[in-house]
């Protein structure tokens, strides 16, 4: 655990803030903290309620209490801005608006001192990607059991305990806490720990953005799950909530359409922050030629949810107008268009999918190069595909389009540019393999994942080339065929190198080594039962099964049951992550600083790293995988005042 | 090294081979029951003879790499400094290229023949209601049918719209799929080729019933067909 101590003089300086005021009692309920968090979020939903109900009342309109109106608005906007300011997120700058003292190196919320320091905003990037990815890996389970459950019921055909309603709202919630509260926030998480140190940097550019932007999050998920609790159960439209379906639907829906602009508004601040950070807060000596391949698909991926994330925002806030205003953007009884719904949608959803792929691609550079000794094969193509994807990324969305009656011109475009992400997708698997040949191959827990990926993002992608070709997709497109090709990409593809990156960084995060012999079971526990749990989902889905439904024709029922042992061999599969990450946390052997002895510079600080990363500024004076080349260094470490001179020289 | 590309290639061939039994040992596509479903099964096919071969490349430089070139972990040892080859790279940029370019302009083909009205098709009109079909033969008189009753050879163009929220009409063995959506009228071709009763599925999630938003679909010879229509007529 990342633990740091104030220094004796920092103490001196700000004694008021070290011995506060008041008591302890005092500061437990009116200090920044959770406490203050749940009783500020009360009193701001109290404020909404009193709002909403208020502005009616004014203007006579009937009922005063409307609950549909209420919700929305005291529960899922006021009363998440209540406690993002009683947890304290906010305390700096509404101190520096009204004027009382505020102190730019006040760094008491910086670092982590005991495990409590992990429960309250803190502005150390290295606690904050911890909070990430506990955060992350907590909604994964949930969403993962949630599998199971519907897994359970897919068993045989027909319905045997759950109810059509709760099958469609577990689909859903699956799926949203997967993509929003786990791939997402979880890449981020690891780039938050990782980035800055790799750059040379002391933290983020803005290290209470920084927080805030994962306070966000936990906020999208308690309103994914609150929908549970809602009067007609919740949001179960699939995560893709189409429009007008989604405007029919009890208030569960509205759950998802707010859940989503916090969860995005986290992914856009994070973003920018990564932006701002990765520009200007580089260690001198690193041009963007020498920065690792993780620096530079975080830099892309940051561009991709800095421009398309406010579309999906506005999708769901159309959809909510609709439901609650009764706007009609998406209902044609009103002049509304109903495919417009799904062209701003999937402007974000498509994009989102290299949001979910890019960050891997950076983590899984860093593992083959480091495990197989090698130099990256390609760096400049490399990152240069990085940024293909990133282009072309725009110029796809409608290929989840195809059978939904949009303008017929459109189709053989949008399937030319999405082959044509092929490309650039090629470039890459054929330069990890080329790293691989050749070299000192050491098959390491993150490895494994690293090649599981390799050839099961493989496979994710050729499914891609089938669905990308529309007569091909108007065959398989909303049948399980789609179902495979999705988690092959991004099971196989971005959760196998989450994995890879959470085994690589665990001794830098925990200054602990997990248990190689358990990582290696859990990678082949987990390889082969996804492989048996999605695999016969191509099957199944091109002879006729179409998603999303909970009864299904009796001839798909044998491999139907295979595949529900299969997902359950696979959720026991997590238990073995979680056992080994827990018990090496606790009392695993002590890591070095560098056990993979890779080049990069957060392997040249302790594990886990100082409370400001550097007590020594780097001079970066190479690339960042010179291996095997003689005397090559990535950087060099120099006393502070030589570097600053260097930087401003 | 020589004998090492041998032994790679073997790899390939090998892990091609048995990809290659999956791929004609199980009957991945259902009955083609349509003369444009006979099209997307032959693109279906080009694209699966290619995904055989990079699946195989990449798969065995995996499998051979790691066999080949695995070392302890304790190994401390650096691999040769090999920063990049250009030549290799252009060839796995432009290999690529090629072959999606391929199955993109063979794939527009295909499209562009399914989606070409013959003269006079059959015109049924789909309206999708949660959670049931409803088929209007406008060429007889607007007759309505609950179940879709096609004769055998002959150009259907289904019209189709929802009255509610958005569904997809589909026929596996027709291979054809399209979304019926409120507010716009889409439309979709298919020329059955084979007798028999096939089913109707909403594939689009429509709500709680959509799992069960199914309907019959008989393909019949043209006399049965017209003794059909008087039937219902009548």
């Amino acid at each position: 655990m990342t633990t740091t101590q104030h220094e004796p003089e920092q103490v001196e300086a700000y004694p008021e803030h070290f011995e506060p005021p008041h008591g302890p009692t005092w500061r437990l309920i009116f200090g920044p903290g959770l406490v203050r968090g749940v009783w500020v979020a009360g009193l701001f939903f109290v404020l909404g309620m009193l709002l909403v109900a208020g502005l009616r009342f004014w203007w006579g309109w009937d009922p005063v209490w409307l609950w549909d109106v209420i919700l929305p608005i005291a529960g899922m906007v006021t009363a998440p801005i209540g406690f993002l300011g009683g947890i304290g997120a906010f305390d700096y700058w509404l101190h520096y608006i009204s004027g009382r003292p505020t102190r730019p190196e006040d760094h008491s919320g910086h670092g982590a001192r005991t495990w409590k320091d992990y429960f309250r905003v803190n502005t150390d990037h290295k606690v904050i990607g911890i909070q990430y990815l506990v955060t992350t890996f907590t909604f994964f389970t949930i969403g993962g059991l949630m599998a199971m459950f519907f897994r359970a019921e897919l068993a045989q055909p027909g319905l045997q305990f759950l109810d059509s309603q709760t099958f469609n709202g577990l689909v859903s919630a699956h799926a949203t806490l997967m993509i929003f509260l786990f791939i997402i926030p979880a890449f981020a998480g690891i780039a938050n720990f990782v980035v800055p140190l790799m750059l040379g940097a002391p933290d983020m550019a803005f290290p209470r953005l920084n927080a805030l932007s994962y306070w966000l999050l936990p906020i999208a998920g308690v309103l994914f799950l609150a929908s549970f609790l809602a009067p007609g159960g919740s949001f179960a439209t699939g995560w893709t909530g189409y429009a007008p379906l989604a405007e029919g639907q009890p208030l569960g829906q509205t759950f998802f359409n707010m859940g989503v602009q916090w969860a995005g508004a986290s992914s856009v601040m994070t973003a920018l922050n990564f932006l701002v950070t990765i520009i200007t807060m580089r260690a001198p000596g690193m041009t963007f030629w020498r920065m690792p391949l993780l620096v530079w698909a975080n830099f892309t991926t940051s561009l991709l949810v800095v421009i398309a994330t406010p579309f999906i925002a506005g999708s769901q806030f159309f959809v909510m107008f609709d439901r609650i205003m009764h706007t009609s953007f998406f209902t044609p009884e009103g002049g509304g268009y109903a495919l417009g719904y799904q062209h701003i949608f999937w402007f974000y959803s498509h994009p989102a999918v290299y949001i979910m792929m890019l960050p891997g691609f950076g983590i899984v550079s860093e593992v083959i190069s480091a495990n197989a000794r090698k130099p990256i094969f390609g760096y400049r193509l490399m990152a240069l595909s990085l940024v293909g994807i990133l282009f072309l990324g725009f110029s796809v969305w409608a290929h989840h389009m195809f059978v939904a009656g949009m303008a017929d011109w459109l189709r053989v475009p949008m399937m030319i540019t999405t082959l044509l992400i092929a490309i650039p997708t090629g470039i890459k698997v054929f330069s990890w393999i080329a790293t691989l040949w050749r070299g000192r191959i050491h098959l390491t827990t993150p490895m494994l994942f690293a090649l599981g990926f390799v050839t099961m993002f493989v496979i994710g992608g050729l499914s891609g080339i089938y669905l990308g070709s529309v007569p091909i997709d108007i065959a398989a497109s909303d049948t399980y065929f789609i179902v495979a090709h999705i988690h092959y990409v991004l099971f196989g593809g971005s959760v196998f190198t989450i994995f890879a990156g959470v085994y690589f960084w665990f001794p830098k995060m925990t200054g602990r080594m997990y248990d190689e012999r358990l990582g290696k079971l859990h990678f082949w526990l987990t390889f082969v039962s996804f492989n048996a749990t999605f695999f016969p989902m191509h099957y199944i889905g091109l002879r006729g099964m179409p998603r999303r439904v909970f009864d299904y024709d009796e001839a798909f029922g044998d491999l139907n049951f295979v595949i529900t042992i299969a997902s359950f061999v696979l959720g026991a599969s997590f238990v073995v992550f979680v056992y080994n990450v827990v018990q090496s946390w606790v009392r695993g052997p002590v890591a070095d600083a560098n056990p993979w002895r890779a080049h990069s510079l957060e392997w040249q600080v302790s594990s886990p790293p100082p409370i400001f990363n550097f007590d020594e500024i780097p001079q970066v004076v190479g690339g960042p995988y010179e291996y095997g080349v003689p005397g090559a260094r990535h950087a060099v470490m120099r006393s502070g005042e030589a570097a600053r001179e260097v930087q401003h020289a | 090294m020589r004998k090492g590309i041998v032994q790679l290639v073997a790899i390939a061939v090998l892990i091609g081979v048995l990809v290659t039994l999956v791929a004609v040992l199980f009957q991945w596509l259902p009955t083609s029951a349509s003369e444009e479903f006979d099209r997307i099964q032959d693109i279906y096919w080009f694209a699966t003879i290619i995904s055989i071969g990079i699946f195989a490349v990449v798969a065995a430089v995996v499998v051979y790499s790691v066999w080949k070139w695995r070392v302890p972990l304790d190994d401390d040892a650096d691999g040769p400094p090999i920063h990049g080859h250009t030549g290799l790279e252009i060839i796995w940029t432009a290999v690529p290229a090629i072959l999606v370019i391929a199955i993109g302009i063979a794939s527009a083909v295909v499209l562009s023949e399914n989606g070409r009205a013959g003269e006079r098709p059959l015109q049924v009109n789909v309206v999708g209601q949660q959670f049931t079909w409803k088929f209007v033969y406008s060429d007889y008189g607007d007759l309505t049918s609950g179940e879709l009753v096609l004769p055998v050879g002959r150009e259907v163009r289904f019209t189709m719209t929802s009255v509610d929220v958005i569904h997809s009409f589909w026929v596996p063995n027709f291979g054809q799929k399209q979304d019926a959506v409120p507010g716009i009228e889409t439309t979709i071709l298919v020329t059955p080729k084979r007798t028999g009763e096939f089913a109707v599925i909403c594939a689009e999630l429509c709500g709680l019933g959509h799992a069960t938003m199914r309907a019959k679909a008989r393909v019949v010879t043209q006399s049965e067909f017209d003794a059909w229509v008087k039937e219902q007529a009548g």
